[in-house]
């Protein structure tokens, strides 16, 4: 240390008298002050290893010159170069082709152009960068440039460091930016929990961060609960901060680790014992056993036995002698950290962070299951209509939902403005199942009404016609719907709860459609013809009313809206020729139980369906499947006691 | 009385003709026992059409006779299928694990190689323990009762519960189509115990059989044709008697068999259970000819398939379903496996892998729409029987009164 200053006292001695006459003569006594540091570090620096870079670091930042920050800066951004003839450090740009304009760290002043040949680079590796990074925290904490600040605080959040808390700390005062001074406080507050000496300040600390949800904090806190196990032969000392009394044989504790900790014999694990009966085989006989008796676990241990009485290998603890090792210690769990007031402080944070962050897991859940519910009604919506109202069981309705989807994906092959193909595809959509509909409707369920039976096998047949007709057409590799980058996002409210745009977007269009359903069914002629038909076909057609062109418009009406429920949800999944049968029980499921004929039921169903499957699946997250299996097998039982569904058609409207 | 009922039901003596038949030709036709003609693989396919066969047959008692389109036929295939192939697996797992335990210094202890089993069998899904439902696997009729007990049961409490709260029609369609959707969702993943997606494998070698495949797929050809034809004496016999006569009015007009005093819940649950016994036979002849099973064998789609084939075939009437199941599948083999030549149109070549689906979709609409009774219809023509026409308007508020075309004859 008392070298280096030396050496910067010098060279500031040096500059002082030499002043203004060290222009390109780099050599003898023109150094710069920055330079001299370099020289002195120059071996380690372009060694460039992280095990040994650090003391040169350490000089350029501990030099407390102006142009360290730069230097350090250069360095970070693998611009320094080194000159091969006089082995002097420079920042170095490239300007022309293999011409190399050199800059001098202490006066900033352009030193001459050399070619690369000349020059060597430094290349720190990532793990030194790094480093020079951590280092230069300090310098960028105050730096005038936000973005600068932003680095410098992004880089303490990533890799905390006990001796920038006192630069961080200084920096607050005057950090300009809002934003950026809270993200300094809360940095500050969790480099305070970590290495500030003052208790009281730490444990401060610790409770302001307490109402923060974030994954950082839980992750400041939690070395500090973290505990130990230990064994005590003459019970636990006071001057530890115990957690707690830990028995053997509980989860905590298995019999087997604590009585490794215990000074008893070592237990002999069965492959141990296998290996040692195999190697003392003497003439088809282990300790008196015949090997071929040996298949039995009884017989077995009785050889082990003879084996240890006759010396040869080492004697298995016995269960008593197990257990009276494992009585005569206590064991427990001991905190890291000394200070039980910080423990107890930092335990009750977490468990109120844990709280907070469950409560918030809730809401997050009721997001998800109404982002489900939606999607499960988007898709059913169509068939309330269908099969709801007109009471057609129409198993083609998943295709039509694929049709919607692929009508989607064409547009965007022929338009590649997203958000115009998007608005493009959604009436063509309708427009291509509306058609499809009517024709389906018009060549072969008008044949069927009144044997449901039959529809749904006929329009299976046509289901899978459909279906082997996308996969002829588009192959069978998932199409890519892509949805406009103001869909792209998600709206992030805390670290826990955040939902995707394209769920709302969904959510809202489910709305829509249900507007739109009410509408058309309450206060259009259409709605009213249909509800007509559907109830007494004779008495409407009577009035005036032609029934099967009632009930081609009303199916063509249901077909396109699972056409546009295609658009929307080829937007989240892939597009694949099976996307509509991954819905179609669902569908129909979502009906039933919500009642048939009503379209309050469906909303109902889809929103009990999508709350029931997260609800099922935040007990065993990682298992969607098992969910869905758990859900339908409740729809099942559900049936049972409301066999018309939640909401039941009553009187003449509810018909047979 | 035996004599009556074939009196009664000339149609079994023929079909057990034709089946016999059938099988002696295949045997001598076979690489294992006569001139080669019919290759092995040949054989199984023959042999797995039978059992597909002895489905249709179940399906056509539940749906034909009594009326209730379950959608879900292929969940009880599937069941027999696992529970015969439990036991296969575990045996010639048990079989190999004990040939290279032998080699070791030491011999073995029972839980080590139970032990060594496990871990051979579900090292695939990261696991080494046999799951509870694994118990009997070590019982070869323990198994084999499983076939018949698990399907049965499973039909028995669905059925229960379905049928009690008066599910019928698409909802009990639906419901069963839900039905097996669970449970090959459930059978997907990794801890069900039965191996998740990658099913259970190898179910072609039977243990301790020293044979090659060519005999292995004859006896399996023979004790599939055997199956079928006692199923369908069993069906015959079932149908032709008072409870088909119940089964047949429950199918016509339920309301009205209820109020004539019969428990129709009791008589729909006793043929839906059954039915599954047999599917579950079908599925555990099945699938060691197949060789592997896996839960993509129980989607709902397969079991769609097999109301398509008892439709195209002939619903109502037994040897329909086996005419439709046979004719169906055989024919999509020839068509998917490559073997039909494509149709150059010049413009665009029509490759049958690719449309052969297409087009059985369309027949089958056509089929639905104008030729109810299936290729069995055929019998009629010649029979000269006449079926009413449905078409046409309802002439009464009640769906089973007569339409308008019908009251004109």
């Amino acid at each position: 240390m008392l070298k280096r200053v030396l050496v910067i006292v010098l060279a500031a001695i040096c500059l002082g008298a030499v002043a203004q006459a060290q222009t390109d003569d780099a050599g003898g006594a023109g150094l710069g002050a920055i330079q001299v540091i370099l020289q002195d570090q120059a071996e380690i620096i372009v060694e460039s290893s992280r095990q040994t870079i650090a003391p040169a670091i350490d000089a350029v930042a501990d030099s407390g010159l102006p142009q360290a920050q730069r230097v350090m800066e250069v360095w970070q951004a693998r611009d320094m170069y080194r000159r091969i003839s006089d082995g002097l450090f420079f920042a170095a740009e490239e300007t022309g082709d293999d011409v190399w304009t050199l800059t001098d760290f202490d006066t900033g002043a352009n030193v001459g152009e050399l070619s690369g040949d000349a020059l060597e680079q430094i290349k720190p590796n990532s793990g030194v960068r790094s480093l020079i990074g951590t280092a230069l925290v300090r310098f960028q904490l105050n730096d005038p440039d936000p973005a600068k600040r932003e680095d410098a605080i992004s880089s303490l959040e990533r890799r905390a460091n006990a001796d920038l808390l006192d630069p961080l700390r200084a920096s607050i005062e005057g950090e300009p930016d809002a934003s950026l001074k809270a993200r300094k406080i809360r940095t500050e507050r969790m480099l305070t929990v970590a290495y500030e000496p003052d208790e009281a300040a730490r444990i401060a600390a610790i409770e302001e961060l307490s109402g923060d949800l974030g994954v950082d904090v839980r992750a400041a806190l939690n070395p500090l609960v973290a505990t130990t196990i230990r064994a005590y032969p003459d019970g636990v000392p006071d001057d530890v901060n115990l957690a707690a009394i830990l028995t053997p044989g509980t989860d905590a504790l298995s019999r087997a680790e604590a009585y490794e900790m215990t000074d008893g014999p070592a237990l002999v694990s069965d492959a141990d014992l296998m290996n040692a009966l195999q190697a003392n085989i003497d003439d088809g006989m282990v300790g008196g056993v015949p090997v071929a008796a040996l298949s039995d676990p009884g017989r077995r241990a009785a050889a082990y036995g003879a084996l240890a009485d006759a010396g040869v290998v080492a004697p298995r603890p016995t269960e008593a002698q197990v257990q009276a090792a494992l009585d005569a210690v206590t064991f427990a769990a001991i905190y890291s950290d000394p200070s039980p007031a910080v423990t107890q402080a930092a335990e009750a944070a977490l468990a109120k962070i844990a709280t907070n962050v469950g409560l918030n897991q809730v809401f997050d859940l009721g997001l998800d299951a109404l982002s489900l519910g939606s999607i499960y009604f988007l898709a059913a919506i169509g068939l309330a209509i269908t099969f709801g109202v007109m009471g057609v069981i129409n198993m083609a309705h998943g295709e039509f939902i694929m049709m919607g989807a692929y009508t989607g994906f064409v547009v965007q092959q022929v338009v590649p403005n997203h958000t115009l193909s998007i608005v493009l595809a959604i009436p063509l959509a309708f427009a291509v199942t509306f058609a499809a509909g009517v024709a389906l409707e018009r060549l072969v369920i008008r044949w069927l009404y009144n044997r449901p039976l039959e529809t749904l096998l006929a329009t299976f047949g046509v289901s899978i016609a459909l279906q082997q007709l996308a996969k002829n057409i588009f192959g069978t590799q998932a199409r890519p719907l892509t949805s406009p980058d103001w869909l792209g996002g998600a709206v992030v409210i805390n670290d826990v709860v955040s939902i995707s745009t394209i769920r709302i977007a969904i959510f809202v269009l489910a709305l829509i459609f249900l507007a739109v359903f009410l509408f058309i069914m309450k206060r259009t002629r259409l709605g009213l013809e249909t509800r007509a038909v559907t109830q007494n076909p004779g008495m409407a057609g009577a009035m005036g009313i032609n029934p099967g062109r009632v009930n081609m418009l009303t199916f063509g009406l249901g077909s396109g809206i699972a056409g546009i429920a295609g658009v929307a949800i080829g937007l989240y999944a892939q597009v694949t020729s099976e996307i509509g049968q991954a819905y179609i029980v669902q569908s129909f499921m979502t009906v039933v139980v919500g009642g048939v004929g009503n379209i309050w039921g469906t909303l109902l169903g889809a929103g009990m369906i999508g709350a029931l499957h997260k609800g099922i699946e935040w007990f065993n997250p990682s298992n969607t499947l098992a969910a869905q299996t758990y859900m339908i097998i409740f729809i099942i039982i559900f049936i049972q006691f409301r066999p018309r569904g939640i909401i039941a058609l009553k009187g003449r409207a509810a018909g047979d | 009385m035996e004599r009556s009922f074939l009196l009664k039901n000339p149609s079994v003596l023929v079909f057990l003709a034709v089946l016999a038949m059938f099988t002696i030709a295949v045997t001598v036709m076979s690489e294992a026992f006569g001139a080669g003609l019919v290759s092995t693989s040949f054989v199984k396919t023959l042999g797995k059409t039978l059992c597909l066969a002895l489905i249709a047959l179940a399906m056509d008692l539940v749906w034909g006779f009594a009326g209730i389109l379950s959608l879900g036929h292929f969940a009880f295939f599937g069941l027999g299928g696992y529970m015969i192939g439990m036991w296969l697996m575990y045996e010639r797992t048990r079989l190999i694990v004990e040939e290279s335990m032998a080699q070791a210094a030491i011999p073995p202890t029972d839980s080590e190689v139970v032990d060594a089993i496990g871990s051979q069998i579900f090292g695939v899904v990261g696991s080494a323990d046999f799951p509870p439902i694994w118990m009997f696997a070590d019982s070869l009729t323990a198994q084999l009762v499983l076939v018949v007990a698990v399907p049965g049961l499973l039909a028995f409490v669905f059925g229960w519960l379905a049928f009690r709260s008066r599910v019928t029609g698409v909802y009990l369609s639906i419901l069963t189509q839900a039905m097996t959707l669970a449970l090959s969702l459930y059978l997907f993943q990794n801890d069900s115990g039965l191996r998740g997606n990658n099913g259970l494998s190898g179910l072609q070698n039977l243990p301790g059989v020293t044979a090659s495949q060519d005999f292995v797929s004859i006896w399996f050809f023979w004790a599939s044709a055997l199956a079928l034809g006692l199923g369908y004496l069993f069906a015959a016999w079932l149908v032709s008697g008072k409870f088909g006569s119940v089964l047949r009015g429950i199918r016509d007009n339920e309301a009205r068999v209820r109020f004539l005093g019969y428990s129709v819940e009791g008589y729909k649950l006793v043929i839906f259970t059954v039915s599954a016994m047999i599917a579950g036979v079908a599925g555990a002849l099945y699938y060691p000819q197949a060789g592997i099973i896996n839960p993509a064998e129980i989607a709902p789609i397969a079991s769609i398939y097999l109301a398509v084939w008892v439709a195209i075939g002939g619903r109502g009437r037994l040897y329909g379903a086996v005419i439709g199941a046979v004719f169906v599948s055989l024919v999509s083999t020839y068509f998917t496996g490559g073997q039909a030549p494509n149709i150059n149109l010049g413009v665009y070549v029509i490759s049958w892998v690719d449309w052969w689906t297409v087009l059985l979709g369309l027949s089958f609409v056509l089929v639905t729409l104008f030729a109810p009774q299936g290729i069995g219809g055929l019998v009629d023509l010649f029979a000269r029987r006449q079926h009413p026409e449905r078409h046409g308007a309802d002439l009464g508020p009640d769906k089973g009164a007569l339409r308008e075309s019908e009251a004109e004859q």
